[in-house]
């Protein structure tokens, strides 16, 4: 196998790895989105657990203690939010970054008064995170030439939720055309007065919405701390749940077409990553911060170019008043 | 369903399909529904008539469980119930169309019919079940519609009919229509009363909810006049006539027609040469369209609803720049270069009532005397033209309010809190009072009840003879037909043709609003 496809495998490999979170927030996005709520706090939701999971991962010494901790939270602050915005009908993007807010500084807070490094958790051993899962058969098929490396570094060897957020994309899509409760999620989004005179609870539709969204950012966040990383450092979902929500709107509110934006985003961030000091034709060496800052500045072009044609839920943004 | 108790041998009559007792609802201060009684009988169609703001669709709305009441009974088919919700009034064997369609656009029809009653936690056994009733329902009583069109690509008339086919699906028994027909072409009405005649032979009873004097006389069985939150009537629809009805409904004589004086016209103070507009993607929505108004008359202007009127008035009031020829306003002329800008026009004396008084006509959220100065606040009689004198303002909107009978004449009551008529009537007051040479009036009467309609249509006529030359555009074309001394029909942004009141009756004006021009002029 050349270099340069190897390269491109481990490229891909990484991208996988960058792009679960982005996969299990947009997959949040799309939820809370399709039933009519806006959720800029898929941020705040991912940071919140990330901390706790590394924090009860470290103190229990059980990832998956971890994990369950860091659902709980995010679906609480799911709840947070559902009572802001669906009971008491308040701004949605308001209570967004009010959520944002408190999980930046709040994470920070309480991380001092733990463990006293600064708003860091200790770093997690190796039995305190989700290590890579490895395979059957990976011996085996390492002697078939292609399939045997692309088998080896991109099917087998990543941790348990980032085969979790792969399936919560088929998933997601099942529930939401395959099922009653998709079919009221995707109306209730687009006209609640109709699923109300159904005789069908918007605000109960409303509320699942969002608890869902913030069960997905929980195991989002889990991963960052606990999966890709070993440990909590401040901000360090660093706008990937932005990121996440301009892929829904890039994937026009779809599972599959967010998957592709999410990877789409994750590739770029890995590619940037693999460039860096790299020589490259005319531009000479690659520029550091431009290759970190491409995602972000990506995610401005394409939504600038699409937003305008992207048509979301018809009733988003909007409290249901009868 | 209700097993409400079959009578034996079929001597007794069996219960009322709908009986109300006293029910009352008030929404803060404003007493919507007052001691309201009401026996419908079962297979029967039930007209409940009343002007906008008597309080019909809140009545309807606590027996489809969207309200609920403060006090009083309902009983269907003899058994007392309570209904908190449409999910409760759905197992009471009731469906509801409502006034503003409830579908999802982008659902299809089976998907729009299915949800609510999926029939189990997956889509795939309810999707066939749905199909089977649609295929049912349009065997039984012609309501035919394709199961995978998209909802909100169905023309009107067929999204009312997957309204209808919602309501029934689970067998109900009780349909109520809010008011079916405001947004359904002739032609679809006809089909609309065809299916609910079928329904009724079914055993299906229908309470209709309209403001239409006409529909209640042709389609129902009974009738239920409502005026101001209260029930001032019951009728057998056999037994009365349009006359008493109107009387009951607004509660004093109505004037079905407009009393006019012939019109002596002078001057030409409004016309338009050559006139055209075209959006900046291309759309020509007015070509070459030339006009006059004289001091002293109404030109009425007729078509079917976008063929360019609204465009016609909004060039006229400065809103939308004309793309070739001239405007000319009391000797001013406009040219498709010129800058055209409303606060100009009303500066040279054009006074603009436009058609969508929410968008264009009021801020809904501002106050009565905030919304009757509107546009003219730079005036002097309201503050020195930079700042707003408060007490002047409120003066000012109670002279108007008092010489427009606006109700309540409340200067501080928000605009949002007015009935559509009294809204109008406010915008019609702030427009005359500007004393206007040119005053071009878009759907006066639209979602106005009939007394105001009245009021309305004398305020106009009582301007033209004080000598202001008014344009008038309305889709109503009984209202062209009684205001209009002449009128132009309007057919694809282009004049058809324009002809005096004398020569006018419904028939030619069809045909002209179908685009063929009067035989004079072929």
């Amino acid at each position: 196998m050349s270099e340069f496809a190897l390269q491109l495998l481990l490229t891909f490999d990484a991208t996988l790895r960058l792009a679960a979170p982005l996969i299990l927030c947009a997959m949040a996005g799309i939820f809370s989105e399709r039933s009519g709520v806006i959720d800029i706090s898929l941020e705040g939701k991912m940071l919140s657990a990330a901390f706790t999971a590394a924090a009860v991962a470290h103190l229990s010494g059980s990832p998956w203690l971890g994990v369950m901790a860091a659902v709980t939270v995010s679906m609480a602050l799911g709840i947070v939010h559902g009572f802001a915005c669906i009971t008491h009908r308040g701004n949605q993007v308001v209570s967004g970054l009010a959520i944002n807010i408190l999980a930046s500084g709040l994470t920070v807070t309480i991380g001092i008064a733990l463990f006293r490094q600064g708003g860091q958790t200790p770093p997690l051993t190796s039995g305190e995170r989700f290590g890579p899962i490895t395979w059957w058969f990976v011996e085996g098929l390492n002697t078939i030439p292609l399939i045997g490396t692309i088998y080896r570094e991109l099917i087998s060897g990543h941790n348990v939720l980032v085969y979790l957020a792969l399936a919560a994309v088929p998933l997601s899509a099942w529930l939401l055309y395959k099922t009653r409760f998709g079919l009221r999620l995707r109306a209730v989004g687009e006209v609640p007065e109709a699923v109300d005179s159904a005789g069908v609870s918007v605000v109960w539709l409303r509320y699942r919405a969002v608890i869902i969204a913030g069960l997905l950012c929980g195991i989002a966040g889990a991963y960052l701390s606990t999966g890709q990383g070993a440990g909590f450092v401040r901000e360090m979902s660093a706008g990937k749940g932005y990121i996440a929500l301009a892929a829904v709107i890039f994937g026009k509110w779809r599972p599959a077409q967010a998957l592709g934006a999410c990877l789409m985003f994750g590739f770029l961030e890995a590619g940037a990553a693999r460039l860096q000091g790299v020589e490259l034709p005319l531009i000479g060496e690659a520029p550091v911060q431009l290759m970190l800052a491409l995602p972000y500045i990506m995610t401005v072009l394409l939504l600038a170019g699409f937003i305008g044609r992207a048509h979301p839920p018809a009733a988003i943004g909007e409290p249901y008043v009868k | 369903m209700a097993g409400a108790a079959e009578p034996l041998g079929g001597a007794s009559k069996p219960p009322p399909a709908i009986e109300l007792r006293a029910v009352s609802k008030s929404f803060g201060l404003v007493q919507a529904n007052k001691n309201i009684d009401l026996v419908v009988q079962p297979g029967t169609i039930h007209g409940i008539i009343g002007e906008n703001g008597a309080g019909k669709s809140t009545l309807m709305n606590i027996l489809y469980g969207l309200h609920q009441a403060d006090s009083g009974e309902m009983i269907i088919n003899g058994a007392p119930v309570q209904i908190h919700s449409s999910a409760d009034a759905i197992a009471c064997g009731i469906g509801m169309v409502h006034q503003h369609f409830m579908l999802v656009p982008n659902f299809t029809v089976l998907e729009n019919v299915m949800l609510g009653s999926e029939g189990g936690m997956l889509l795939a056994e309810g999707r066939e079940e749905t199909r089977a009733t649609l295929q049912k329902l349009a065997e039984e009583y012609g309501m035919t519609v394709d199961a995978d069109a998209l909802a909100g690509d169905l023309p009107v008339g067929l999204q009312q009919r997957v309204e209808i086919i919602k309501a029934l699906k689970g067998g109900a028994k009780i349909l109520i229509l809010d008011e079916p027909t405001g947004v359904l072409t002739p032609q679809e009405a006809v089909s609309l009363f065809k299916i609910l005649e079928t329904l009724k032979q079914d055993g299906v009873t229908i309470l209709l909810i309209t403001h239409k004097l006409e529909e209640i006389m042709a389609a129902t069985d009974t009738v239920s006049i409502m005026r101001q939150g209260e029930m001032v009537g019951h009728r057998a629809t056999a037994e009365t006539n349009p006359e008493e009805l109107a009387e009951l409904m607004v509660g004093r004589k109505v004037l079905l027609r407009v009393d006019k004086g012939t019109s002596q016209p002078s001057d030409v103070k409004l016309s338009t040469s050559g006139l055209s507009c075209t959006s900046p993607e291309g759309v020509q929505f007015i070509r070459d369209v030339s006009f006059e108004v004289r001091a002293g008359e109404i030109l009425g202007v007729a078509g079917i609803a976008g063929n360019g009127q609204s465009e016609l008035l909004e060039a006229l009031a400065g809103m939308r720049p004309p793309t070739t020829g001239t405007i000319e306003i009391l000797g001013q002329t406009i040219t498709a270069d010129g800058q055209s800008d409303p606060q100009i026009m009303r500066r040279v004396g054009l006074a603009h009532i436009p058609e969508d008084r929410h968008k264009f006509g009021l801020v809904l959220g501002f106050e009565a005397r905030e919304n009757a100065i509107l546009g003219y606040h730079y005036a002097k009689q309201t503050g020195d033209g930079r700042l707003i004198e408060s007490k002047a303002v409120t003066a000012h909107c109670q002279a108007l309010m008092s010489a427009h009978d606006v109700r309540p004449d409340n200067p501080y009551l928000t605009a949002k809190n007015f009935s559509g008529g009294n809204q109008q009537k406010l915008v019609i007051a702030r427009e005359m009072h500007a004393a206007p040479g040119v005053l071009i009036v878009g759907q006066p009467t639209r979602g106005v009840d009939i007394g105001a309609i009245e009021f309305i249509h004398k305020e106009l006529i009582a301007l033209r003879d004080a000598g202001a030359a008014i344009l008038l555009v309305s889709v109503e074309l009984e209202e062209v037909l009684g205001l209009a001394d002449r009128i132009m029909v309007m057919n694809n942004g282009e004049q058809v043709g324009i002809i005096d009141r004398s020569e006018a009756n419904e028939q030619t004006l069809g045909l002209m609003m179908a685009g063929i021009a009067p035989e004079k002029a072929a």
